[in-house]
C-alpha cells in the first residue's frame, strides 16, 4: 500500500467519486426498469383475482389476462356503512390505485379492532375496502372480495369470489403467505382450493358466516356440509386461521353489511 | 496466488476449493433458496453475476482504494450490483423474484462475494478476478443445485416443478418427506456432500484441532 493514496483528502475524494458513480448506476437501473415492474405488479394482482374467481386458465397470455380482467369493475366500499364510496374520499382518482393494506396502517383511514373481536389477528382494519365486481348484461354475476388474516407464521392475503347470490363461494385463494411448505403451505394446493367451490357462506338468516374447517374430510351426508371444508392435514393452526379470517371478513365487522345491502338492492 | 492461471481460478472453486464445502461460506442462502430448482437456478445466476462483476469492479479500482476504507468501498460496489440485479429480476422474472423475496437483497451479505473481493480481487488483475468471481459463483451453484435436487425430489416429489412422483395430496402415491422442505434439511445434505467430497479428495480433510490423550487414571468400577 503506497502512502500517497492513504491521505485524508484522497480518502474523501475516492469515497465521494465512488458514491456518485454508484448512485447514478443504481438510480438509472431503478428508473429504467420501473415501468416493467409496475406492469408486473398490476398483472400479478389481476392474475390473483382471476384465479380466485376461477377465471384463470393455464397458459393465458398477458393480453388474455388484461382482457378478462377488463370486465371487472373496481369499486370502493365503506365497511362501516356498507355503501360504495367515491375514490376521492380516500384521496385517489383511480380506484385501482387505492391500497387498502397501506390504509390499514394509517390511523385516519383505519379502525382499531378490539382484541376480543379480532378473530383474524390483523389488529387494524381499513375503513374502505377495494372490491371487484363483474357484471354481465346489467346483472351482477361475480363479486371478488379481499381477505387477509393471521395463520401460523404469517399473514395470509387472498381473495374470495362470490356468485351473484352473494352467498355461494366460487373460489378462494391466497396470493401471499409464509406458512410451512408442505403443511400450511398447502393452502395453495389446487385440489384443496377446489373444495371451496359451491360452499355457502351464510345460513338461513344471511348475517353470520358459518364456514368451518373440519378434520377428517366432509362426507356426503354430513350436517351443514354446505358450510364445511376439509382442514389441511398437519396444519391445525393455519386451518384455524383460514376459518377465522374468512368468518371475520364475511361477518359484520367485514363485508356482511355491504353484502346485505347489495342483496337487497340498496346500494 | 498471483501466478494462478485463468483455467485454475475458473475451475478450482467448483470442486477443489468449493466456497460452500471447503471455505464454508454462504451457507445461509444455501438453506433458504433450495426448496425448488427453478428458484435455485435464478439465485445461482444472480450470485454468479454479482461475484463476477463485483470482483471485476473491485479489481479495476484496487490501486486507487485507500486501505482505511477498502471494506466499505467493496460493500458499496457489491450493494449497488445487488440492487441492479434485484431490479432486473423484478422487471423480467417477477414470479421468481417474489419467491426469492429478501434473499436477492441478502446477496450483499453473502460471505462469498465479500470474501472473494477482499481475498482475491484486491491483489489480482481485473480479468483474472472476474474469472475467479465466476468460478466461485459456479462452485456455489453446483452445491446449491445438488442440495435443491434432493430437496425438491424428496420433499415435493418433483424436479423443476414437474411431478415425477405424484404426491398423496395430488391424488398420487408418494408421501413427501416434509423435513426436506424445511431449511434444516439442507444442513444434512451439505454435510453429506462435504463428506463425499472429502472422501474423494482427501487433501481437503483438515488436521484435527486437538488429539484425545490416552486415558491415564484408573477409575473404580
Amino acid at each position: 500500500m503506497a502512502k500517497a493514496k492513504d491521505t485524508v483528502s484522497r480518502t474523501l475524494m475516492v469515497a465521494l467519486v465512488l458514491s456518485i458513480v454508484f448512485s447514478v448506476v443504481v438510480s438509472t437501473a431503478a428508473v429504467m426498469l420501473r415501468p416493467a415492474q409496475i406492469q408486473n405488479q398490476n398483472l400479478d394482482i389481476k392474475t390473483n383475482i382471476l384465479s380466485a374467481a376461477g377465471m384463470l386458465e393455464p397458459g393465458m397470455s398477458v393480453e388474455d389476462i388484461e382482457e378478462s380482467f377488463a370486465g371487472f369493475d373496481v369499486r370502493l366500499v365503506d365497511l362501516e356503512t356498507g355503501e360504495f364510496v367515491e375514490p376521492s374520499t380516500v384521496g385517489v382518482e383511480d380506484p385501482m390505485k387505492y391500497d387498502m393494506y397501506k390504509a390499514a396502517s394509517d390511523p385516519d383511514m383505519s379502525t382499531n379492532i378490539p382484541s376480543s373481536e379480532d378473530k383474524a389477528g390483523i389488529k387494524r382494519r381499513p375503513d374502505v375496502a377495494k372490491i371487484y365486481v363483474l357484471e354481465e348484461g346489467g346483472e351482477m354475476v361475480r363479486v371478488v372480495l379481499p381477505i387477509h388474516g393471521y395463520g401460523l407464521w404469517s399473514t395470509l392475503y387472498g381473495f374470495v369470489s362470490l356468485e351473484g347470490d352473494l352467498n355461494t363461494i366460487e373460489g378462494l385463494g391466497f396470493y401471499a403467505h409464509a406458512e410451512t411448505p408442505g403443511l400450511g403451505g398447502e393452502v395453495d394446493n389446487p385440489r384443496w382450493k377446489q373444495q371451496w367451490v359451491g360452499k355457502e357462506l351464510y345460513g338461513e338468516d344471511k348475517t353470520e358466516p358459518q364456514i368451518q374447517l373440519v378434520k377428517g374430510g366432509v362426507s356426503g351426508d354430513a350436517r351443514d356440509k354446505e358450510h364445511k371444508v376439509d382442514a389441511l392435514s398437519g396444519a391445525t393452526l393455519t386451518s384455524r386461521g383460514v376459518e377465522q379470517l374468512v368468518n371475520y371478513w364475511m361477518g359484520d365487522r367485514g363485508f356482511a353489511t355491504f353484502l346485505q345491502k347489495l342483496r337487497e338492492g340498496e346500494v | 496466488m498471483a501466478d494462478a492461471s485463468a483455467k485454475q481460478v475458473l475451475f478450482e472453486p467448483i470442486f477443489s476449493n468449493n466456497p460452500i464445502a471447503l471455505q464454508i461460506l454462504g451457507i445461509c442462502s444455501a438453506l433458504a433458496v433450495t426448496t425448488s430448482l427453478n428458484v435455485t437456478i435464478v439465485m445461482c445466476l444472480a450470485v454468479i453475476a454479482v461475484t463476477g462483476f463485483s470482483n471485476l469492479a473491485v479489481s479495476l479500482v484496487r490501486t486507487q482504494i485507500p486501505g482505511s476504507i477498502r471494506i466499505i468501498v467493496q460493500m458499496t460496489i457489491i450493494a449497488s450490483l445487488v440492487i441492479v440485479v434485484d431490479q432486473i429480476l423484478k422487471a423480467y422474472a417477477y414470479e421468481i423474484s417474489k419467491q426469492l423475496s429478501v434473499f436477492v437483497g441478502l446477496i450483499i451479505t453473502n460471505c462469498i462475494v465479500m470474501g472473494r473481493a477482499e481475498g482475491f480481487a484486491m491483489n489480482n488483475p481485473p480479468l483474472l478476478s472476474f474469472l475467479d468471481g465466476i468460478g466461485n459463483g459456479l462452485g456455489y451453484s453446483v452445491m446449491l443445485l445438488f442440495v435443491a435436487f434432493f430437496r425438491e425430489l424428496i420433499g415435493a416429489g418433483s424436479l423443476f416443478g414437474f411431478a415425477l412422483m405424484p404426491t398423496v395430496n395430488e391424488g398420487g402415491w408418494y408421501v413427501p418427506n416434509g423435513l426436506l422442505l424445511l431449511p434444516p434439511s439442507a444442513f444434512f445434505i451439505i454435510g453429506l456432500a462435504i463428506w463425499g467430497l472429502r472422501a474423494w479428495k482427501p487433501e481437503q480433510v483438515e488436521e484435527p484441532d486437538f488429539k484425545m490423550s490416552r486415558h491415564t487414571t484408573k477409575e473404580a468400577f
